[in-house]
C-alpha cells in the first residue's frame, strides 16, 4: 500500500460542504410533492456525516443535490456550497466542472453503476479526460491502475482491461470508489454504498472508506439506514423524516441519549445482535418440548443441482445438507448471496428438485417425488417470499389473493365462508377488514409483507416457509412484521424455515440457527450457542462482519475484527 | 437428525468473495488483454458458425418434404397437359417414382456436390440461378440494413433524447408511417416521384444497359455488382451501379428503419436512466457523450438481437421491393417460377433464402459478442 499522506489540511476552516435552507419539490401527476424541506447541514474536512431516515425520508434526494443529479422535474431552492461553489442553479460546464473533481458519488448497487460493456480502465478515463480532454491513453491507465491499488483491486494493470461482470460485488464497489479517488474528490457522496453487498463484504467496504478519509482527509456523506453501518463508521448522523433533518450529533450522543422521540423508536427498532435471543426467550419446559418433537422436514447429504448449459457439467447449489426441523420450531437458515438458503427453501416446498441424499417433508420423500403427491403436501406448507412488490398478481384483489389457495386446495368451502375467513386472517395480521378490496399496488411494502403472510397461513400450514420476508422493508416495519411473525408463530405453533441474511434478525427469531456456505451447512445449533461460541471460522467472520448499532461497541468489535481477521494496512 | 454444531470443510478463502489487497506490488507488464479475450471469442464464433450447418441441414430437408407433400416437380409441372401414361413416363425416367425416402437421399448427395437439380420450365442449374440471383439479393437486403440503420439508430436516438415532447412525437409517428406503409406503395411513390416526375434515379432494373455491356467484359463475374465495379474501377459504372440501388434501398430499409427507430428509442430511454448512465453523469461526463457512448452501446445489445430476426423480414420485404423495381433477385425469380409451377426451381429459392437467414443470425451473433463482452463464454 502506497504511504498514507495526511490530507487534513489545516487551512481555512471553511466546509467541505455547506447545505442552507435547501427545499426541493417534485411536480408529479398527483401534485406537488415536498422532498426536502429545508435542510441544512454541514460536512467538515475529513469528517463521515451519515444521514439515516427510512424510505422517502429525503436523504437520497438530499444526497444526490449535492451533485446536481436532480431529475428535470425536481425544483430546488436554498443553497448547496461545495468547496464554495453554490451547486443550485450551477447547470452546463460548470456542473460538470464540479461533478468528479469536487464531489463524486458512490452508488447503492455496484453491478448497475458499471456500465456492463466497457471496460475499467476506459469507464474511469471518461471522468478523467472530461476534465481534462488533453489527457492521453497511457497517462489514463497510469492513474487507474494507481486509483485500483489504492482500493486493493489486486493486479490492477492486468484487471483494468476486464469488464464490470468480471469482478465480484465488493470488488465492483471498490472500483467505483476508485474512480472518486482517481478525479481526486475531496467530497465522497456514498448512497447506501453497502446495502446490495453480503455483511462481511460490507464490512470490508466500511474498513475502506474508513481508509480512505484517513490517508486522504475525504469528507464523506454516507446515506444509510442501517444503524450499525452509521455506528461503524460515522463521526456525525443526521436523522431524517419526511424530508426533514429533525436531529444531528455526534454519533456517540446520537446512540447514547437521542433526543427525539422518532430517533429512539428507529433505535429502538433495529435488531441487536445477541440481544433478545428467540432461544433464550423460551421457558426450559418449552426448550425441552421442542428438543423432543417430531421432525417435520428431515434431510439427510441433501443436494440439489441445476442444470449446466449445454456440454456443461451442472451447478450444484446444495452439497451434502443435513438438517430437520422440529414441530413448532423456527429454523433461521442464515447464508450470503448463492449460498444455496433459498434453494434448499424452494426444495422443501416441492419447487425444486433433489438430485441426491433424502429430504423427507412432512413424512412426504421428496426425492423423485411426483407432482400429484406434492400436491397434497403444499396444502399444508405457506411461502413467504421476499419481494412482497412482485409476489402479488396485479389484478387481483388483496381479498382474492389471500383467499386464492382455498379456492385451490379447499374447494367445498362457500364463497361466505371463504370472505370470513380472508377477514379473520386480515385481523391477525393487524390490517382492516376494508382492505380485502384494495389492489396490492395500493398497499405499502409493510402491508403487503402481512398480506403475504395472512396467505400463507390461510390453509393453517404446519410448516412455513419464509424466505427473506422483511430484506426489503424499512427498519420501524421490519421490527412490526418480525413482532407479528412470532406472535403468530406463538399461537399457530407452526413449525418454519426463516431464510434470510441477516444474523440479527434470524436470532430474534429463530430456536436454531444454521450457517449456510456455499451449499454446505457449516454449523448449526441454538442461537445463543451459535453467535456466542461459534465453532466454524467462517461463522465467527460472519458475526464479527455484522456491524451492531452501538458505537462504542461496534468500536470494539471492530478491533477485534481487525485481530482475527487482519486489517487493511 | 441433523448433526449439531457440524463443522464444514476448510472455509479458508471462502470465507469472502472479495479478494484481500494484496501486498506486492502490481506487475508492470501491460495486460495481455486480446490473447485472454481473443481465446473466447474465437471459440464462440467457431461454435456458433458450426451451428450453421445443422440448421441449415434441417431447413433443407423440411422444404424438401413439405415441397413433396402435393406431390412431385413433374406433375406440378405439366400435371393437365399429360395423359396419365405419359406422365408416369417421365416421372419414372426422372426417378420420381422411387421411394420419397431414397430420393431425398439423392437430393441430399447432389447439393453436397453443388447439384441443386434443374428447372423444369427453362432448364437451368439451380445453382446458376441461386448464385447470380442470390447475390443480388443479399446485395439488396444488405443496402436496405444500411439504410435502416440510418434511420433507425440516430434518429431513434434523438427521439429518446427529446422523450415525450413533439419531436419524439413526430418521429414515431415517421416510424410507424415506415413500418406501416406497404413496402411496393413506398417503392411506387419513390419511383413516381424521384424517377419519373425528376428524373433523378432510373426507374427499375440493377444496372443500365450499357452498363451491364461493360460488366460483361469481367472476368469472373461475381454475384454481387458493387464489387465488380469496384473491382473495375470504374467511377461511372459505380454510380450506374449505385443510382439503380438507392431507391429500392430506401424503399426496403425505410420498413424496418421504422421498427429500429422504436426499438433503439425505448432502449435508449432505458438505458439513459441507468446508474451507468447516472455513475458517468456524477463523474463529469457531458450529456451529448452520455448518449452516443455510454447508453447506446448497452441499448444495441437487445436490438442487434432483434436485427437477426428483422433480416428474414427484409427478405419478405425483398420479395416485393424486387418485383416493383425489377431487381432481378431471388424474390423476383421466386414469382416467376411460382407462376410457372416449377417447383425444383422453388426449393432451391426458398433454400437459399433460409441459407441467407442463418448466415446473417451467424453476423448478428457475432456482432452482439463484440459489442456485448459478457456473451463470450
Amino acid at each position: 500500500m502506497s504511504a498514507p499522506s495526511p490530507a487534513i489540511d489545516p487551512g481555512p476552516a471553511e466546509p467541505r460542504l455547506r447545505i442552507e435552507d435547501l427545499d426541493v419539490r417534485f411536480a408529479t401527476d398527483g401534485g406537488q410533492v415536498h422532498a426536502v424541506d429545508g435542510v441544512s447541514l454541514t460536512v467538515e474536512p475529513g469528517e463521515i456525516l451519515a444521514v439515516v431516515g427510512e424510505s422517502g425520508s429525503g436523504k437520497s434526494v438530499t444526497a444526490r443535490s449535492v451533485l446536481g443529479l436532480l431529475p428535470e422535474t425536481a425544483e430546488a431552492s436554498g443553497s448547496i456550497l461545495v468547496t464554495g461553489t453554490d451547486v443550485v442553479g450551477l447547470s452546463g460546464k460548470r456542473l460538470r466542472t464540479l461533478r468528479g473533481e469536487d464531489v463524486s458519488m458512490v452508488f447503492q448497487e455496484p453491478s448497475s453503476a458499471l456500465n456492463p460493456v466497457f471496460p475499467i480502465w476506459w469507464q474511469m478515463g471518461e471522468g478523467l479526460r472530461a476534465h481534462d480532454p488533453k489527457i492521453t491513453k497511457k497517462q489514463i491507465r497510469a492513474k487507474a491502475i494507481e486509483a485500483l491499488t489504492a482500493v486493493g483491486i489486486p493486479d490492477p494493470a492486468e484487471r483494468i482491461d476486464r469488464y464490470p461482470h468480471e469482478f465480484s460485488g465488493g470488488q465492483k464497489q471498490r472500483i467505483m470508489i476508485a474512480m472518486a479517488l482517481a478525479l481526486g474528490a475531496e467530497l465522497i457522496v456514498a448512497d447506501e454504498p453497502t446495502t446490495a453487498l453480503d455483511v462481511t463484504v460490507q464490512a470490508e467496504i466500511l474498513a475502506l472508506l474508513r481508509d480512505i478519509r484517513d490517508r486522504f482527509g475525504t469528507s464523506i456523506i454516507l446515506i444509510t439506514h442501517n444503524m450499525g453501518v452509521v455506528a461503524d463508521l460515522a463521526d456525525t448522523v443526521a436523522v431524517m423524516r419526511s424530508g426533514k433533518v429533525i436531529e444531528r450529533a455526534p454519533v456517540r450522543e446520537l446512540f447514547a441519549s437521542p433526543q427525539q422521540e422518532y430517533t429512539r423508536e428507529l433505535l429502538a427498532a433495529v435488531p441487536h445482535l445477541g440481544r433478545r435471543s428467540a432461544w433464550s426467550t423460551l421457558e426450559p419446559a418449552q426448550q425441552q418440548a421442542l428438543e423432543v418433537a417430531a421432525p417435520v422436514v428431515e434431510a439427510q447429504g441433501l443436494v440439489i443441482e441445476y442444470p449446466g448449459r449445454l456440454g456443461r457439467p451442472a451447478f450444484r447449489a446444495v452439497k451434502g445438507v443435513d438438517l430437520s426441523i422440529r414441530a413448532g420450531e423456527v429454523y433461521g437458515l442464515v447464508g450470503e448471496s448463492g449460498s444455496g438458503k433459498t434453494t434448499i427453501g424452494r426444495a422443501i416446498a416441492g419447487l425444486e428438485r433433489t438430485a441426491g441424499g433424502s429430504l423427507r417433508v412432512l413424512g412426504t420423500e421428496m426425492r423423485g417425488v411426483k407432482e400429484r403427491d406434492v400436491k397434497p403436501l403444499r396444502r399444508r406448507i405457506g411461502f413467504v417470499f421476499q419481494d412482497p412488490a412482485t409476489s402479488f398478481n396485479p389484478h387481483l384483489t388483496i381479498g382474492e389473493c389471500i383467499a386464492e389457495p382455498l379456492v385451490v386446495h379447499a374447494r367445498d368451502l362457500s364463497a361466505r365462508e371463504r370472505t370470513a375467513k380472508v377477514e379473520e386472517l386480515l385481523e391477525a395480521v393487524e390490517l382492516p377488514g376494508a382492505y380485502r378490496g384494495r389492489y396490492p399496488h395500493e398497499l405499502s411494502g409493510g402491508q403487503r409483507q402481512r398480506v403475504s403472510l395472512a396467505r400463507a397461513l390461510v390453509l393453517g400450514p404446519e410448516l412455513l416457509i419464509a424466505d427473506e420476508p422483511t430484506s426489503a422493508l424499512d427498519v420501524s416495519v421490519q421490527a412490526t412484521v418480525l413482532d407479528l411473525f412470532r406472535r403468530l408463530q406463538e399461537e399457530l405453533g407452526f413449525a418454519a424455515l426463516f431464510i434470510s441474511h441477516d444474523l440479527a434478525v434470524v436470532d430474534t427469531l429463530a430456536h436454531r440457527i444454521g450457517v449456510l456456505l456455499r451449499g454446505e451447512l457449516v454449523e448449526s445449533g441454538h442461537g445463543p450457542e451459535v453467535l456466542q461460541d461459534p465453532q466454524h471460522p467462517y461463522t465467527r467472520r460472519l458475526i464479527a462482519s455484522l456491524p451492531v448499532p452501538d458505537p462504542v461497541e461496534q468500536a470494539r468489535r471492530r478491533e477485534a475484527y481487525a485481530e482475527q481477521f487482519g486489517a487493511r494496512d | 437428525m441433523s448433526p449439531d454444531r457440524s463443522s464444514g470443510p476448510d472455509p479458508e478463502g471462502a470465507t469472502t468473495q472479495v479478494a484481500a489487497p494484496s501486498g506486492e506490488d502490481a506487475p508492470s507488464t501491460p495486460a495481455r488483454r486480446e490473447k485472454r479475450t481473443g481465446g473466447g471469442l474465437g471459440r464462440y464464433i467457431l461454435v456458433r458458425f458450426l451451428l450453421i450447418i445443422p440448421t441449415v441441414f434441417i431447413l433443407m430437408t423440411v422444404v424438401f418434404f413439405l415441397m413433396r407433400i402435393t406431390g412431385d416437380p413433374i406433375t406440378a409441372a405439366l400435371g393437365g397437359r399429360l395423359t396419365p401414361d405419359q406422365l408416369a413416363e417421365r416421372r419414372a425416367e426422372a426417378g420420381y417414382d422411387r421411394p420419397l425416402f431414397i430420393q431425398y437421399l439423392d437430393y441430399l448427395g447432389g447439393v453436397l456436390r453443388g447439384d441443386f437439380g434443374t428447372t423444369y420450365s427453362d432448364r437451368q442449374p439451380v445453382s446458376r440461378i441461386l448464385l447470380e440471383y442470390g447475390g443480388a439479393t443479399a446485395e439488396l437486403v444488405l443496402y436496405g440494413v444500411i439504410v435502416a440503420l440510418l434511420i433507425g439508430v440516430p434518429l431513434g436516438m434523438i427521439a429518446a433524447r427529446v422523450r415525450d415532447r413533439w419531436g419524439d412525437l413526430a418521429l414515431r409517428v415517421f416510424a410507424i408511417l415506415g413500418y406501416a406503409t406497404p413496402v411496393f406503395f413506398v417503392g411506387l411513390l419513390l419511383k413516381l416521384v424521384f424517377s419519373v416526375g425528376l428524373g433523378w434515379l432510373p426507374v427499375a432494373g440493377r444496372i443500365s444497359t450499357r452498363g451491364e455491356l461493360t460488366m460483361g467484359t469481367i472476368l469472373n463475374p461475381s454475384p454481387f455488382y458493387l464489387l465488380d465495379a469496384l473491382r473495375l474501377g470504374d467511377l461511372s459504372l459505380l454510380w450506374d451501379v449505385l443510382s439503380h440501388a438507392i431507391l429500392p434501398a430506401i424503399a426496403l430499409g425505410l420498413l424496418t428503419g421504422g421498427i429500429f427507430l422504436r426499438l433503439v428509442r425505448t432502449n435508449m430511454i432505458g438505458t439513459l436512466e441507468m446508474p451507468y448512465v447516472d455513475s458517468a453523469r456524477s463523474r463529469g461526463v457531458a450529456e451529448g457523450r452520455l448518449t452516443t457512448r455510454h447508453a447506446l452501446r448497452p441499448a444495441l445489445i437487445p436490438i442487434i438481437t432483434v436485427m437477426g430476426m428483422q433480416i428474414a423480414m427484409m427478405l419478405g420485404g425483398a420479395v416485393l421491393t424486387e418485383t416493383t423495381f425489377e431487381w432481378n433477385g431471388l424474390g423476383f425469380m421466386l414469382a416467376e417460377y411460382m407462376a410457372a409451377r416449377d417447383y425444383v426451381a422453388v426449393q432451391g429459392i426458398v433454400m437459399m433464402l433460409a441459407v441467407i437467414v442463418a448466415v446473417s443470425n451467424f453476423v448478428v451473433d457475432v456482432i452482439a459478442a463484440l459489442i456485448d463482452p459478457r456473451v463470450r463464454y
